[in-house]
């Protein structure tokens, strides 16, 4: 009986690995800022830019990018395979020659980013959107690497 | 500056819990650039993911707030693979020294980035007196 509802028991495992690689990185990168104060350098994460976020359903991978301040004419996207590039230039116009800079946070300059995606793209079925900054490239997956249902007869 | 630099991807930075927020979520502080000519100031703000009507601009007793709203993404039911990124508000306060004329203050939002431009009060701008010799 006991057995038995161990086994019924919710099943608590990771959702996916990296969130909790992640989640481990950010709390040592917590621990040891007040050592290094550098915090926010994450261990896991990739200092090229952009950073992405890549989700996925059935039929689609979705990958988000935030590229604030760039015009979608500067952005190029390329599907070869399992590999999705992101590359561009953020230009920032030089303003007013007499403006003196309180503060220049902003960064202009080239990126360029290869991510590869868990499986099999379908380079004929994308969809890329820029909006607000935020970019979303939605990749089809080709027919083969579906998830197909069997039916239990 | 002949040949652009690469850029670098940086962690976004949340902002320091001064007020505590009544709705949950993360709060960041967007990148900014600030300069100022003799008549204007202008406040160049990152907010990636916001819309323009989700842009607040405040200013009041000299303590200009800018913040956005990011809405959830339509893609919810999609399971995450890799997170890098957090999504959130974003939110900054500045003081300004100087008047600033309330009803001339421009904002325009294009691509993730806030334009603000601030117009001086007349009484800011500077004047240059020349002393004669008398």
């Amino acid at each position: 009986m006991v057995a038995r509802r161990m086994i019924n028991f919710p099943f608590m495992g990771w959702p996916h690995p990296f969130s909790e690689m992640e989640r481990m990185a950010k709390q040592m990168d917590w621990l040891t800022s007040g050592i290094f104060g550098r915090p926010g350098a994450s261990f896991f994460s990739a200092r090229v830019f952009p950073a992405v976020n890549i989700k996925e359903d059935k039929e689609k991978y979705y990958v988000h990018a935030e590229l604030p301040g760039i015009k979608a004419d500067d952005v190029k996207l390329e599907v070869n395979g399992r590999n999705l590039t992101i590359s561009g230039e953020r230009k920032i116009h030089s303003e007013n020659e007499k403006a003196k800079y309180h503060r220049k946070e902003r960064e202009a300059g080239k990126f360029s980013r290869v991510i590869t995606l868990p499986g099999e793209a379908d380079a004929t079925n994308v969809d890329a959107k820029l909006v607000n900054g935020l970019l979303t490239v939605a990749i089809g997956k080709p027919e083969t690497a579906r998830p197909k249902q069997i039916i239990v007869n | 500056m002949a040949e652009s630099k690469e850029l670098q991807a940086k962690e976004k930075q949340t902002v320091p819990d001064v007020v505590e927020q009544t709705r949950p979520g993360l709060v960041f502080t967007p990148d900014v650039d600030i300069f100022e000519t003799d008549h204007d100031i202008t406040l160049l703000a990152d907010m990636p993911g916001v819309s323009t009507e989700d842009v607040n601009i405040d200013l009041k007793d000299g303590v200009l707030t800018i913040s956005g709203d990011v809405k959830p993404w339509g893609d919810t039911a999609a399971s995450d693979v890799l997170i890098e990124f957090d999504i959130g508000k974003y939110y900054r306060q500045f003081t300004l020294s100087d008047a600033i004329e309330q009803e001339k203050i421009d904002a325009k939002f294009e691509d993730g980035v806030l334009r603000l431009v601030l117009p001086k009060a007349e009484k800011a701008v500077p004047r240059k007196i020349t002393v004669t010799a008398g």
